[in-house]
């Protein structure tokens, strides 16, 4: 009799497998790539793996001065460019003990709550593509153009604008920059509705994002999970209330929190954030006084020897900058703490035993800039 | 837990910190071997409850190597710095924190990648940036590279 020999295959969802998503795949918003166990199609864990693009600007700082170093920032977090230029700028002020004019403080609070809004708004963008809304793609970049026509005519860039100098300003706001201010926050508050109705509103995104991805406050905390993501699960972490820089302090604003930690919660998060940053630039916008746009600075800035640490709130969560100097021109070293760093290290946390298409929704609603993460 | 006391409660808990003067936090460098416990101690009491470790970094001081720590209390809002020191350039190595602190485990992993520092009892220590056949860890100070970095 022939011996009959039973191999016994493996189903499919038995059997765990792994698959690269990245470095080119478009739910990681850059070069990320995320090497994703599976079994069937249920994430079992993930192993981020980054340094596609690691230019090593912590290194290059050390050769460079203080307002060279500016213009590295903004190639971090592309999308908080003003922020991360601010952060730079106080680091410097702050060390040196300089009082910046207050037309200055007006006008870099505008210019990061713009900031902060169309980055909000690029997110929404590609949020809603990854999850399937085209739509939202073309209503977030069209909405998006109009900040940065504001942008060009004050700063003389759309994207990487450099626009803050450890002092002040690089020149100027254009004469017409509060009337078209004014008129893009008139035409928003209209267009923000559509943003509801299209994605917040919509029955097949809400059951995608609710109970997905769930985050506790501790987690948040234990993870370092700052800006809306943390704040989606209610860690306090605004740096804007708790440090507050700037004016912060002197205008009324409320720090959105919500207690679910899911994904619809960051994205609910994000939503109000742009409405209270259009409530700020509001208060601010017709009293911008008169004045210098910058403080007199000596041609080269050294700081005292010594540590500083200065912390802003991006549009990601809380940017910090460790700086050692020993007294010359450039930095001994400085260390960027980015926001989207920690932020990623709690994806593979919380998108465990999930879908692998749950886990675009997770990773869109963590919003992951990824030469945030790289620097 | 204003200043002072929080400076005699990690001075009791660790005679042998040394206090730093004229720092922009209340700043201690720790002996290597006394830095786990402490950090479990200053996470779980109730009053301290520094449990936010807002940034972790590695830095070449010429003499020495060291990693500091920046905590907040996300209850009682005060922060301290703690940092610790190492003279042994060829194999550096203290005590890993990302039991007690989750976001140490990628800061920590950046730090091995770029420094050289290795962290006992760490899950997953590996490069995470360079490659893993990189040859030397780029923000020494006597890190070299003549191709990609142009001295001026």
């Amino acid at each position: 009799m022939k011996e009959v020999i039973h191999t016994p295959v493996p189903s499919v969802e038995e059997e765990e497998y792994h698959i690269n998503m990245g470095p080119q795949h478009p739910s990681t918003h850059g070069v990320l790539r995320l090497v994703v166990s599976l079994q069937g199609e249920i994430v079992k864990n993930l192993k981020p793996h980054c340094g596609y693009i690691h230019r090593g600007i912590e290194k290059m700082c050390e050769k460079d001065t203080y307002p060279q170093i500016i213009h590295l920032t903004d190639r971090m977090d592309y999308l908080s460019m003003h922020i991360n230029n601010h952060a730079v700028c106080l680091l410097v002020e702050n060390a040196l003990q300089i009082e910046v004019p207050e037309r200055v403080k007006y006008i870099r609070t505008i210019m990061d709550e713009l900031c902060r809004i169309q980055s909000h708004q690029l997110w929404w963008a590609s949020f809603g593509m990854d999850l399937g809304g085209l739509t939202c793609f073309f209503y977030g970049l069209r909405d998006r153009e109009k900040i940065l026509d504001i942008w060009e005519e004050s700063t003389g860039a759309r994207f990487l604008q450099s626009y803050y100098t450890p002092g002040g300003l690089m020149w100027d706001i254009h004469p017409d920059f509060q009337k078209k201010t004014k008129e893009f926050l008139k035409y928003f508050r209209k267009k923000i509705r559509d943003y509801e109705k299209i994605l917040s509103g919509n029955v097949i995104f809400r059951e995608r994002s609710r109970n997905i991805g769930l985050m506790t406050k501790e987690e948040a905390i234990n993870y370092g999970v700052t800006g809306p993501s943390g704040r989606g699960s209610g860690f306090s972490c605004d740096v804007r209330k708790h440090h507050p820089y700037a004016l912060y302090d002197k205008v009324e604003f409320k720090e959105i929190l919500y207690q679910e930690g899911d994904t619809l919660a960051r994205y609910m998060v994000r939503m109000d954030e742009m409405y209270e940053s259009m409530h700020i630039i509001d208060q601010l916008i017709d009293n911008i006084p008169q004045g210098d746009f910058s403080a007199k600075m000596k041609a080269v800035i050294k700081l005292p020897a010594g540590e500083y640490y200065q912390r802003v709130e991006s549009a990601r969560g809380d940017l910090g900058l460790y700086c050692i100097s020993d007294g010359n021109k450039t930095p001994y070293r400085l260390k960027f703490r980015t926001p989207s760093f920690s932020n990623l290290s709690v994806l593979d946390h919380i998108s465990r035993d999930l879908k692998i298409a749950d886990l675009v929704a997770i990773g869109g609603s963590l919003d992951l800039v990824i030469p945030d993460i790289d620097r | 837990m204003d200043l002072e006391k929080l400076k005699e409660r990690v001075l009791t808990l660790v005679p042998e910190a040394e206090l730093e003067e004229n720092k922009q936090f209340l700043t201690f460098f720790i002996p290597a071997g006394k830095l786990h416990t402490m950090a479990l101690k200053l996470k779980e009491d109730e009053d301290t409850a520094f449990d936010y470790l807002f940034c972790q970094s590695g830095t070449d001081m010429g003499k020495y190597l060291m990693v500091v720590y920046h905590l907040e209390s996300t209850k009682l809002g005060h922060m301290i710095v703690l940092k610790v020191k190492t003279e042994n350039r060829q194999n550096p190595s203290f005590d890993t924190v990302c039991d007690i602190w989750k976001t140490a485990e990628f800061h920590e992993r950046e730090i091995f990648d770029l420094l050289g520092i290795r962290f006992h009892n760490h899950p997953d220590l590996r490069r995470l940036f360079l490659d893993e056949n990189w040859v030397g860890y780029p923000l020494r100070k006597d890190y070299s590279d003549e191709v990609n970095i142009v001295e001026l």
